[in-house]
């Protein structure tokens, strides 16, 4: 692979990170919501997979194909199947800050990000460190999701864009992730989908709905 | 001003405003026959200016100049935009006013001209009509400059024939992230100026939902042509600067026969193909309401300032 296609789709990668997040901070639609960001994992996995050929390793190469298994299909399949268990209530109808709002708290997350990364991206400036902004903002914008939003399937996604961005700035600033802790980085994240999920379906059950924001006080 | 630039300066004009009824026509015809309706064929629009033309300029009791000179102002706004900005060659006959600040103050500045105008009439629809028209322009205008800006940043220059050019011979820039998120960003600002579906309907007379149609209501005769041709025009001119940022292939570099059919040509067949595509989406779109607009140009504003920051960072 040329140094300029390399540069080219790693930076097409993070254009389709980014572009997920942002979409998942604008549609209401939670069944949307999970098929952005199962567009998202696609992105992480095609960064991964850019990466591995960069580096010419096999490692990344079953990582990437990992990330794509988990994270484009396990994880949103689980989520649907959530969705479908919590009835009829599918959308984000009000959240704490209004989307309009929210878009724009996100244009200040990111320059935020890109402010604070500077420092890492100056330590080694690369292709691939100088994407480290676009991660940084991933992270932000999943915390801005779990804290601004009322459902707790989208305060699911909001953790789990959080974990997205974090992966990807460990793969852009390493050289190259242990396969070990990849894997046990991939299964913490399933185990903690498959636990909150449940949880979910309890508070389903027991309240008969699940917007947190009615747990806040005590009841008989 | 080179040769190139005076005959592109003379071909843009009267291409864009021959060639814009026929846009809006084709849009019509496509979406007639999604609708399984027989339409109006494509002359409809040319027609119904020939008609509006031969008739008596009328006016309302109580309007000033201002409403008078609005529909020639918006027109001339506009031609001034079709004649520098590169459409059909790479070359601007008006030099510095081709740059990116001059062209999108000047569009911006024809649709105030007609806000003013709908307040001017005093009526209720003509007010609701500009206050509606501005809180859409004030949220669109920044999100146009910072979109176009991302695309200048690698070019170094705000000249919007700099950046035809340079995309022309870097056809690699296109598929960066920066012209990606530029590309949707514009394409929802282009919609909600134009006043297309989601955020404006250009073929209702809904009181409730109008924006476009209500500022204009009072016009008739060559008025209302004016302001039909100068609506027609602004679009073909956004949908024209929409494929020459993204997709500038064809335009003409040089000054032969063959360059400058070529560039009239693949002007053509862009900006049909684009309006095709937008009348045919407009089928499947319901009607956004009023206040879910700002957020969808919110949105687009986060698009156009993460290409901004994607040109300085990733670049």
């Amino acid at each position: 692979m040329t140094e300029t296609l390399y540069v080219q789709l790693l930076d097409l990668a993070c254009g389709g990170l980014l572009l997920g997040a942002v979409l998942v901070l604008w549609r209401r639609e939670l069944s949307v919501i999970i098929r952005m960001f199962a567009a998202q994992g696609v992105a992480l996995a095609a960064l991964v997979a850019v990466l591995a050929a960069h580096q010419r390793s096999v490692d990344l190469w079953v990582v990437a194909v990992g990330l794509l298994i988990l994270r484009a299909s396990v994880l949103p399949l689980l989520l649907a199947r959530a969705l479908t268990a919590a009835g009829p209530a599918r959308r984000e109808t009000r959240p704490l800050v209004n989307v309009a709002a929210s878009l724009l708290a996100a244009a200040v997350l990111a320059l935020l990000a890109y402010a604070v990364s500077r420092p890492l991206v100056a330590l080694a400036p690369s292709p691939a460190t100088q994407a480290i902004p676009v991660g940084v903002t991933v992270v932000l914008i999943g915390f801005f999701v779990l804290v601004t939003r009322r459902r707790a399937l989208s305060q699911l996604v909001g953790f789990l864009l959080m974990d997205n961005g974090i992966t990807t700035v460990g793969f852009l600033t390493t050289a190259s992730v242990s396969l070990v802790v990849e894997l046990g980085v991939s299964l913490d994240v399933l185990l903690a989908v498959l636990v909150l999920r449940i949880l979910t379906a309890r508070i389903q059950e027991t309240f008969g709905d699940a917007d947190l924001d009615e747990l806040a006080e005590l009841h008989d | 001003m080179t040769a190139l630039g005076v005959v592109g300066g003379i071909a843009q004009p009267v291409l864009i405003v021959a060639g814009s009824p026929v846009l809006v026509g084709v849009m019509r015809q496509v979406r007639a026959h999604l609708e399984g309706r027989a339409g109006a064929g494509v002359g409809q629009p040319w027609r119904d200016l020939r008609k509006l033309f031969g008739k008596e300029a009328i006016t309302p009791a109580g309007t000033s100049e201002m409403f008078r000179a609005a529909p020639l102002a918006q027109v001339a706004t506009t031609l001034v935009v079709a004649l520098a900005a590169p459409f059909v060659t790479t070359d601007s006959a008006l030099g510095v006013i081709s740059d990116l600040f001059a062209v999108v103050a000047l569009l911006a500045m024809g649709t105030t001209v007609l806000a003013l105008a709908g307040l001017d009439t005093a009526t209720a629809f003509g007010g609701m009509g500009a206050s509606r028209e501005m809180t859409i322009i004030a949220l669109v205008e920044p999100t146009l400059l910072v979109a176009i800006f991302a695309l200048s940043v690698r070019v170094g220059s705000t000249n919007l024939t700099d950046i035809v050019s340079a995309t022309l011979h870097d056809p690699a820039r296109v598929a960066s992230p920066v012209s990606l998120l530029a590309a949707v960003a514009l394409v929802v600002v282009v919609v909600a100026e134009t006043g297309r579906l989601p955020v404006d309907n250009p073929s209702t007379h809904l009181e409730l939902t109008m924006v476009h149609e209500a500022m204009v209501l009072e016009y008739a005769g060559p008025d209302l042509a004016l302001v039909e041709l100068a609506a027609a025009t602004r679009l073909a001119v956004f949908l024209g600067l929409l494929a020459n940022l993204f997709l500038p292939w064809g335009i003409a570099t040089e000054l032969t026969p063959i360059a400058l059919a070529v560039g009239i040509l693949a002007l053509v067949v862009k900006v049909g193909v684009l309006g095709a595509a937008l009348a045919a989406a407009e089928v499947f779109m319901a009607k956004l309401r009023l206040f879910r607009v700002p957020e969808l140009l919110a949105g687009s504003f986060l698009l156009a300032l993460l290409a901004v920051a994607a040109s300085f960072f990733l670049a």
